[in-house]
């Protein structure tokens, strides 16, 4: 009768988890500003840094972020997360002056002249 | 008063709304599904808009702004130029991986990787027309890492080398399907029209383990064009003053909405008699070639899939030897030496390649290959017949561990070969069948370092079973220098006569030393290949330049010695000793001034063998080669511009195999002089469609006096062809044209 209870209660437990299973390839996008292809590595070395990060993939020119990540393990919230931490904004989020500052000085996408330079 | 109140309160309302650009974005399918969450935003600034539920959106609209960008997850990035506010309705295309990368800055003809693990050289089609003749083994003379020479002073054959070592110990694939191996291998790159060849890979040292167990040197690869990309309409007639004419024409059409067709003709023939140096002997064969292939192009973008299905049918004759040879009545005879060698081929052959739409890294790819190739052959007395099956198949899953710094490939191949040889009456019959498992991991971490790490499991009739280890890496030392470094073990069977057919025109008694080993008698072939390279980018007066080293060493575990040291006899026997091949190659690429591009290189051989005579030089290998290309275009006006090259080859001496047991009148010098050659060719591009080219090869008119040995007595036991070691034909100079239709 024990040994029922238990089976009963691993199989409730177990619906539970498929009822609730999250995509392991989730796919998101996110509008991250930058300037160049270091920053692309930047932003991309960050994301996969973010563990549950499958691939990240940055375009210099829309400024979009596709992303696929394992649901289970990570959020697009943490993943936002580390992404300013290295100096980058989103849309959602901004980065932090401390963390802009490290970017190198050709990556300062804040700053118009530099967007320029970038321009052709 | 009132009024005037309602003015001020309206006022503002007229400053802040400033024009907007509405519209709406849809899913290009049957449905037109709106797509919401699509980002819409004016290129180079951050105004921007996200789609709704309904695909709209409204963004602000200034008359500066006039690209306008639309980008969704898995749809193509579409820019719009907008040049007045009216509403806008656009549809996006599905993306997938299979999409080309258009990269829309200049490519150099030919460059190295900065990011690949491996030293891959890139060869793109703009380098090959620097060559204008005429199939693969000729498109080599304007790379100074891979060295062609002739193979025999008769069939007018040229072999190639890298790293000192001879092509048989390089894989040369088409489209990473083994083509060139086995029965083609002597005649084989002159079987691949140039025109077909839309790019070239050179891998330098161990290659990837993915494509077989057999490349020692390195690998070529050469990327045929498709018919989705290549012109509608291509033809290109060339014309020399040897007598050589070339016709090649493509045909391309697009069948349906995903299926294309290209039909590729190639026909060159020589039919004048040349003896420039007055030995009786023909200096170049006289050659009908006639090679067809049909190539099927299946693409489906939504799902993933491309395909490709190629038919190919070659057939090629050639005849060489004395002046007065009539091969009606002169065949197989001592009246007069003479040969021919008639070649049929066919091969068939599939890709297919899935991209999970969903999962970009996840890939199958699926090859499979067979040909049939039928030589039938004599030269002088010898006679030699050569009939080749051919089977190959390979199945390679992607994937990724974790994310995507993480690369693994893996599969399994299979390979059947059937020989049918006959030499002379000897009946040289065997089945060679291997089964083998890879699996090969990648790690880049985006920036300063990448690792390939390889392994292969075979199992093999008559090799036995044994592993092939693979391993490159590549480190960003500093801003534009990258350092690599490859090592790997490879493992053949040793095809001795079809790799080594000049030994027919010769007088010499061929002997096979070994008898207990399964090829022939003898073993296997197994060598460690270690690889360096250093290359660095940098600016000099402002204009790039770039700079590379490396060196690489192959060790011989075991090595079927060829040993021509007898003049009276080549002898086959597995190596007892040492036998390696050192390489070192500078090589430094400059442009001098706008559209001048420069490359000179420098190459330094150490390639010696344990014979059974002593350790020596390995013959017919220069210890020192100079190599320098310029190469020159004017700007584009009226859509018609000039295009300049000019290659200069300079080798060192080369030591000939011994001659000690002929006659003194039939003895040679221990080396060879030093040969120079210089190749000049001016293109005038009339418009993209029309281009003409005029051309020398060789203009210094260099010669090789006496390339034949005992050419006035043929049948003597000193006769030999093979110390050739320069050009056997003057100058020649050529003229084309190509015409082409987008």
């Amino acid at each position: 009768m024990k040994i029922l209870k238990s089976t009963v209660l691993v199989l409730a437990l177990l619906m539970v988890s498929l009822t609730f299973a999250q995509n392991k390839n989730e796919r998101a996008s996110l509008e991250v500003d930058g300037v160049c292809l270091m920053c692309k590595k930047r932003i991309e070395k960050a994301s996969l840094n973010t563990k549950g990060v499958k691939s990240a993939t940055w375009d210099v020119e829309t400024h979009e972020l596709k992303l696929i990540f394992d649901e289970r393990k990570t959020n697009l919230e943490t993943i936002t997360k580390s992404i300013v931490a290295v100096g980058h904004d989103t849309k959602e989020l901004k980065a932090i002056d401390a963390a802009y500052e490290t970017v190198h000085p050709c990556c300062k996408y804040r700053d118009e002249e530099v967007n320029d330079d970038h321009k052709n | 008063m009132k009024k005037l109140l309602y003015i001020i309160l309206v006022l503002p309302l007229f400053a802040v709304s400033q024009t907007q650009l509405q519209g709406a974005i849809f899913e290009d399918n049957v449905t037109k599904s709106p797509l919401p969450g699509a980002n819409v935003f004016w290129l180079g600034t951050k105004v921007g808009d996200v789609t709704d539920f309904d695909g709209k959106f409204s963004i602000l609209y200034k008359k500066d702004y006039t690209k306008l960008i639309i980008s969704y997850v898995g749809f193509k990035t579409d820019t719009l130029t907008v040049l007045e506010p009216k509403p806008i309705t656009h549809s996006l295309k599905p993306t997938s991986e299979l999409d080309e990368i258009k990269i829309s800055s200049r490519n150099k003809a030919s460059a190295i990787s900065y990011l690949s693990s491996q030293n891959v050289i890139m060869v793109s089609s703009d380098e090959l027309l620097k060559a204008a003749c005429c199939n693969l083994s000729e498109s080599f003379e304007t790379n100074p890492s891979i060295d062609v020479n002739f193979a025999d002073a008769v069939t007018g054959t040229r072999q190639i080398k890298m790293l000192g070592l001879t092509s048989p110990y390089i894989l040369i694939t088409t489209e990473n399907i083994p083509s060139i191996r086995g029965a083609s291998q002597a005649f084989g790159l002159s079987f691949i029209p140039g025109t077909w060849v839309e790019s070239i890979q050179i891998t330098k040292g161990a290659g990837s383990v993915v494509n077989g167990h057999e490349s020692i040197a390195g690998q070529i690869n050469a990327e045929l064009v498709k018919p989705s990309t290549d012109d509608k309409l291509f033809i290109n007639l060339y014309g020399a003053s040897n007598a050589r004419l070339e016709l090649n024409t493509h045909f391309n059409t697009k069948v349906s909405d995903k299926w294309d067709t290209g039909i590729y003709l190639h026909g060159s023939t020589l039919n004048t008699k040349h003896d420039v140096n007055n030995d009786g002997f023909l200096d170049m064969p006289l050659y009908n070639q006639v090679n067809v292939m049909n190539r099927w192009q299946y693409t489906n973008p939504e799902k993933g899939i491309v395909s490709f299905i190629n038919l190919k049918y070659l057939n090629d004759q050639k005849q060489a030897g004395q002046l007065d040879f009539n091969p009606d009545i002169d065949k197989l005879t001592t009246n007069s030496w003479g040969t021919e060698i008639d070649t049929e081929r066919y091969e068939v052959s599939a890709k297919l390649g899935y991209v999970n739409p969903e999962l970009p890294w996840q890939s199958i790819g699926v090859q499979a290959a067979y040909s049939g190739h039928e030589q039938d052959s004599y030269f002088g007395l010898n006679s030699y017949d050569i009939q080749h099956s051919s089977l190959y198949a390979n199945v390679i899953y992607n994937t990724i561990i974790s994310d995507s710094r993480h690369k693994i490939k893996t599969g399994i191949s299979y390979t059947y070969d059937q020989y049918k040889e006959f030499v002379n009456t000897v009946d040289f019959n065997r089945t060679d069948n291997s089964i083998g498992g890879f699996i090969e991991y990648n790690y880049f971490n985006l920036d300063k370092f990448n690792i390939t790490a390889g392994l292969r499991v075979d199992r093999h009739n008559l090799l036995g079973t044994f592993i092939t280890p693979r391993l490159h890496m590549r480190y960003t030392t500093w801003e534009k220098g990258v350092f690599r470094a490859s090592v790997g073990r490879g493992k053949r069977s040793a095809n001795i006569f079809a790799e080594n057919q000049k030994l027919f025109s010769t007088s010499r008694n061929i002997n096979t030393l070994n008898t207990t080993g399964e090829i022939y008698g003898l073993d296997p072939e197994i060598a460690w290949n270690y690889g360096v390279s250093f290359l660095q980018g940098f600016r000099l007066f402002g204009r790039k330049a770039e700079l590379t080293a490396d060196f690489h060493r192959t060790n011989f575990k075991n090595q079927v010695v060829v040993d021509y040291e007898n003049a009276q006899e080549v002898n086959f026997y597995n190596l007892d000793g040492e036998s390696y091949a050192n390489s070192f190659q500078v090589e430094l690429h400059y442009e001098l001034f706008n559209n001048f591009n420069t490359r000179v290189a420098y190459k330094n051989y150490d390639v010696k063998t344990q014979f059974n005579s002593g350790k020596l030089e390995r013959p017919l290998t220069p210890k020192h080669r100079f190599f320098a290309n310029a190469s020159f275009e004017t700007e584009i006006k009226n859509n018609s511009k000039w295009k300049f090259d000019a290659t200069y080859n300079w080798l060192g001496a080369q030591r000939l195999s011994s001659t000690q047991n002929n006659p003194i009148q039939y003895q040679l010098l221990e080396y060879s002089k030093t040969v120079a050659t210089f190749n000049a060719q001016v293109t005038k591009v009339f418009s993209p469609k029309f281009e003409i080219y005029l051309g020398g090869e060789n203009i210094f008119n260099t010669r090789q006096d006496n390339p034949i040995v005992s050419a006035d007595n043929p049948f003597d036991s000193s006769f030999d062809t093979t110390f050739v070691y320069g050009p056997i034909f003057g100058a020649n100079y050529f003229a084309g044209l190509r015409f082409k239709i987008k």
